[in-house]
């Protein structure tokens, strides 16, 4: 059977032909035909948005007032708001009470002792679930105590005790008026998505210019950052409340008021419990951007010490992040599910017995704040005690580096020459008028002429702002990564859905990877390549692998079990099985899956401007430390820009593919 | 029956898509045409009922006919298009939110089909949380909510979460909660759709029961006819939004309106349904114990058969009012479309 080409394919293998023969000579082509305005874009026609934003920025923080009441008056008070609780359980967990400056300072309390913070997250973790939890959490807080992280991690913890209440609780406000207000919901949406593709060190900058440097500034950062994902769990948890339930409690004459606090939001409790779990994970995210603008604790440590390339210390603070986020993770988790549970108080008991565990913990609390004097290792955990394994992650680097430095250059260069190097080139080679045009027949095939012009419309915009060419590196990076996650996870992700085994071991793996903060990614693959492209490229892989996974394994988990039996009985082999039946079927999953693969490359890409990539991550960066607040925004704007274009594209593809098996009308 | 009428509806409208306000105030009396070219649904169409006080007044039909949008409608859960509810004499659509919540908290029950109990509180709690809403104080409320958890037959489980409790207990859970504030008007929405057949034909006989202490005024929704012929005083029956046929059960096994209702009526036991008083020869008289007008030909017809000559039918004051023959009997039950 010979295959006819259809006049649409043979259309499309052209064109992507002649993009690719236009990168390899669009320079030369330019210089040729002397215009070179083809391939760079002409400064002439820039449009200095920057510097706008930045007067506008100068103008909010030292003139902009209403009345008397200016904005800087504003900002001092939300910065006071947060500072009086975060000062406070700082002082319990980590500083004590004291009174006085300098020499004159005296201590009126001490900090919580590390033995009663350890028992308090024990008994929390047997209340939650059973002793199996609570020996976990107690084995992470007694790590953080014997490897010498405490203090730093205290600081951390302080940090996400003030942001998740108020991430989570104003997250769940600013839903429930979503909710209520329809057209409300319709304007936060897209700004909530807008947020979400923002990448975090685009908004680092605004904050660090109107806040300061310093913990505030970090909590409000990180606050922003984890605040979304809960409004949008609240909308949808509020919305699939049984509406029978909501006719219910108007019938029984509830307020509007009544309705959503006794009936709505207790109802819904169980998928709010998801987003207040979504708050802390990101929360404990961002733990190490934070400490850019001032958070100390953990992130600062793996911070300094990835800036002096300690890979010891850095190695281990970052595993101390870890720790502190699984045990905050299962706790909350299990907290969760208890709450989904029934319990029958028992009655007729006294308060200690019905509180067996708060009352063994307070009177640990009073034990230790009075003997504490005489024996300081009761208060804090002895310092000869703790271990340090610094020096065994180090020998071991330097291990690997002098005895398979070889490999791993090979490894590296192989990469570098064959697969980055030339994609780079060939983007960066593409005329932009031509990149543009591509993008809006694209839009105009996937999703009509709004999407045409959606593509065009922002990658214009990209090109007035200056910033072509680092967005052509940024989209190299970022494509260069997502392929290889995607021929990684796809098929891990088929082979867990097929595979029960492989599936457990699999998922376990994911799990881990997504806990891990996305810095920690960072230390061990800079120890081994040091700074660069190709470095930069396995830290992104590895940290948006897991969507790729998730989704191929749902996809193909998920496909209808009639059409299977219907593939068997017809006489599949189970590889025509997987070929005809499975993968065809999950495709539309497995596209959005390599979308949430774009969009978690993309955001680690600002994270990997630390070891040097110069694409508009390090824009970004290089606005952060000179606090330029235009700069930072505009290449902020333009990553936000690029993920839209992918998100758009990616979705409108797979809603088409979805169609087309008519999964979806 | 307009002595005490206790909540009618005239003319309601309820549509669905763009700008139906306008449509209908254009319109007041769209036909099937202008309404599909319009391109609106109409869900519930030109509807209207008078509801006596104390009677069971089912509303019958399939999914999709309307009936679920019509009681939401008659409870101004979802606002009609247009049209006017009166409830006790007083338009409920021209009430305001806080007299609509007054009434509701004072004077409306609904049980819902799939119970529609709060997962977080337990029976008592669930039970009082009518009152609660209210501000009752809560030693009289709990104290309230105790003697109904015990009419519906739930007393020894108050403590009980609503997973723990198999499903025809949960809608006596429901049951208790929409009877705790002593509503006159009381909604049930399919109340029974949920339950296994056995456990829905127990709850129908405890229904009956309930309804015979407390006689309340019952607006009862289903989709089985075979329900709505047990229970009802009267019928509604519904089909693309409109009321069909509004009549007592035996009307509808004996006149159908339409052929639509007569398949409805086709599978029906008629001695179960039909009665003496209806079947009766006018005038005539006969000796013998007479039968009462309303008994249900299944529980006399043995009787009827076993008598030599026609048996007698007295009205409600003992008058001797017709005569029945076993050539009537043997007519409903083995005649042209008789018993299933």
């Amino acid at each position: 059977m010979t295959r006819r080409l259809s006049p649409a394919l043979v259309i499309t293998l052209s064109l992507v032909v002649i993009t690719i023969i236009l990168g390899t000579y669009g320079r030369d082509l330019s210089k040729a035909l002397d215009a070179r305005w083809l391939v760079k874009f002409p400064s002439a026609w820039i449009i200095p948005f920057k510097t706008y934003i930045s007067a506008a920025m100068k103008w909010l923080v030292e003139e902009a007032a209403i009345g008397p009441l200016s904005f800087t008056d504003v900002t001092r008070s939300i910065a006071w708001l947060i500072e009086q609780p975060y000062r406070f359980v700082l002082s319990l967990l980590g500083d004590g009470f004291t009174t006085g400056q300098g020499n004159a300072e005296t201590v009126i309390l001490p900090p919580i002792s590390w033995v009663v913070v350890t028992a308090a997250v024990v008994a929390l973790g047997h209340y939650c679930r059973d002793w199996m939890l609570a020996a976990l959490v107690g084995a992470c807080f007694l790590y953080l105590a014997i490897f010498g992280q405490w203090d730093s991690a205290m600081v951390t913890l302080a940090s996400v005790l003030i942001a998740v209440p108020i991430g989570a609780g104003g997250g769940l406000l600013m839903g429930i008026w979503a909710y209520r207000h329809p057209r409300g919901e319709r304007f936060l949406m897209p700004v909530l998505d807008l947020m979400q593709t923002i990448p975090i060190f685009a908004y680092l900058v605004p904050i660090l210019f109107m806040f300061g440097f310093g913990p505030v500034s970090a909590l409000v950062a990180t606050i922003i950052y984890a605040t979304p994902p809960m409004v949008r769990v609240t909308i949808l948890a509020l919305k699939s409340v049984d509406p029978e339930l909501v006719d219910f409690g108007r019938m029984a004459g509830t307020t509007p008021r009544q309705l959503m606090w006794r009936v709505l939001v207790p109802s819904a409790s169980h998928s709010l419990m998801v987003g207040v779990n979504q708050v802390i994970m990101l929360t404990l995210n961002m733990v190490i951007i934070a400490s850019m603008i001032g958070a100390g604790g953990l992130g600062f440590d793996v911070l300094a010490a990835l800036r002096r390339l300690d890979i010891g210390a850095g190695f281990e603070a970052g595993i101390a992040i870890v720790v502190l986020a699984i045990a905050v993770d299962r706790l909350s988790q299990a907290f969760a599910e208890r709450m989904g549970q029934i319990h029958h108080a028992p009655e007729h008991q006294s308060w200690i017995a019905r509180h067996k565990r708060t009352a063994i913990v307070l009177a640990l609390l009073a034990i230790t704040w009075a003997f504490g004097r005489f024996a300081p290792a009761i208060m804090a955990y002895p310092e000869a005690q703790t271990i340090t394994t610094g020096a065994f992650w180090d020998d071991t680097v330097k291990y690997l580096n002098v005895n398979f430095f070889d490999t791993f250059e090979a490894i590296k260069v192989f990469f570098l020459t064959y697969f980055l190097l030339p994609i780079k080139r060939t983007l960066l080679g593409i005329p932009w008028p031509w990149t543009i045009a591509m993008l809006m027949l694209l839009g105009w095939r996937a999703g009509g002429w709004r999407l045409a012009v959606l593509c065009g419309g922002l990658s214009g915009l990209i090109a007035i702002t200056g910033l072509w060419s680092k967005a052509m590196v940024t989209v190299y990076l970022c494509g260069a990564s997502v392929i290889i996650a995607t021929l990684i996870g796809v098929p891990l992700g088929v082979l867990a859905a097929l595979n029960k085994r492989a599936g457990v071991v699999i998922n376990v793996l994911i799990d881990t990877l997504q806990t891990l903060p996305s810095f920690v990614y960072l230390i061990p693959v800079v120890m081994l390549f040091r700074v660069g492209d190709f470095t930069a490229m396995i830290a992104i892989v590895l940290y948006a692998l897991a969507p790729a996974v998730r989704y191929a394994a749902h996809g193909v988990r998920n496909v209808s079990h009639d059409l299977i039996e219907a593939g068997i009985v017809s006489g599949c082999t189970p590889r025509q099985l997987l070929r005809l039946v499975r993968l065809p079927l999950a495709l539309p999953e497995i596209l959005l899956g390599i979308n949430q693969t774009i969009m978690l490359a993309l955001s680690m890409l600002v994270i990997t401007a630390l070891v040097g990539t110069r694409d508009l991550g390090q824009e970004v960066y290089i606005a952060l430390t000179k606090a330029d607040t235009g700069r930072g925004i505009v290449a902020g704007l333009a990553i936000a820009f690029i993920a839209i274009i992918a998100d758009r594209l990616v979705n409108a593809g797979a809603s088409g593919a979805r169609k087309r098996f008519g999964l979806e009308s | 029956m307009n002595a005490n009428i206790k909540l009618s509806c005239r003319s309601v409208w309820k549509l669905y898509g763009n700008e139906t306000d306008s449509f209908l105030q254009q319109n007041p009396d769209p036909s099937d045409d202008d309404i599909r070219d319009a391109g609106i649904i109409g869900a519930v169409r030109n509807a209207s009922l008078d509801i006596a006080e104390g009677e069971i007044f089912v509303i019958m039909g399939l999914s999709g006919s309307g009936k679920s949008t019509l009681v939401r409608c008659l409870s101004r859960l979802i606002e009609p298009t247009g049209g006017e509810v009166l409830f006790d004499g007083a338009d409920l659509l021209r009430a305001s939110d806080a007299e609509m919540i007054e009434i509701r908290r004072h004077k409306l029950g609904m049980v819902f089909q799939h119970f529609a109990l709060l997962p977080h509180l337990s029976v008592l709690q669930n039970v009082m949380f009518p009152l609660t809403v209210q501000a009752v104080p809560k030693p009289q409320a709990e104290a309230k909510a105790r003697e109904v958890v015990e009419l519906v037959g739930l007393k020894g489980r108050e403590d009980y979460y609503p997973r723990e409790l198999s499903g025809g207990q949960q809608q006596r859970v429901g049951i208790a909660r929409s009877l705790v504030t002593e509503p006159d008007l009381w909604f049930l929405d399919e109340p029974f759709s949920a339950l296994d057949p056995l456990i829905r034909r127990e709850m129908q006989d405890e229904f009956l029961s309930l309804q015979a202490r407390l006689h309340k005024t019952i607006v009862f929704i289903t989709h089985d006819f075979d329900e709505a012929v047990r229970l009802a005083d009267r019928i509604a029956i519904m089909k693309d939004g409109k009321i069909i046929q509004v009549a007592t059960p035996e009307e509808l096994v004996v006149n159908p309106a339409s052929d639509y209702v007569e398949e409805f009526t086709r599978h029906i036991p008629r001695d179960k349904v039909l009665t003496a008083g209806g079947l009766m020869t006018r005038g005539a008289t006969a000796e013998g114990t007479p039968v009462p007008t309303n008994a249900r030909i299944s529980d006399v017809a043995e009787r009827i058969i076993m008598a030599d000559g026609p048996v007698p039918v007295a009205d409600r004051s003992g008058e001797i009012v017709g005569t029945i023959d076993r050539k009537a009997i043997a007519h409903v039950l083995f005649g042209a479309g008789g018993g299933a």
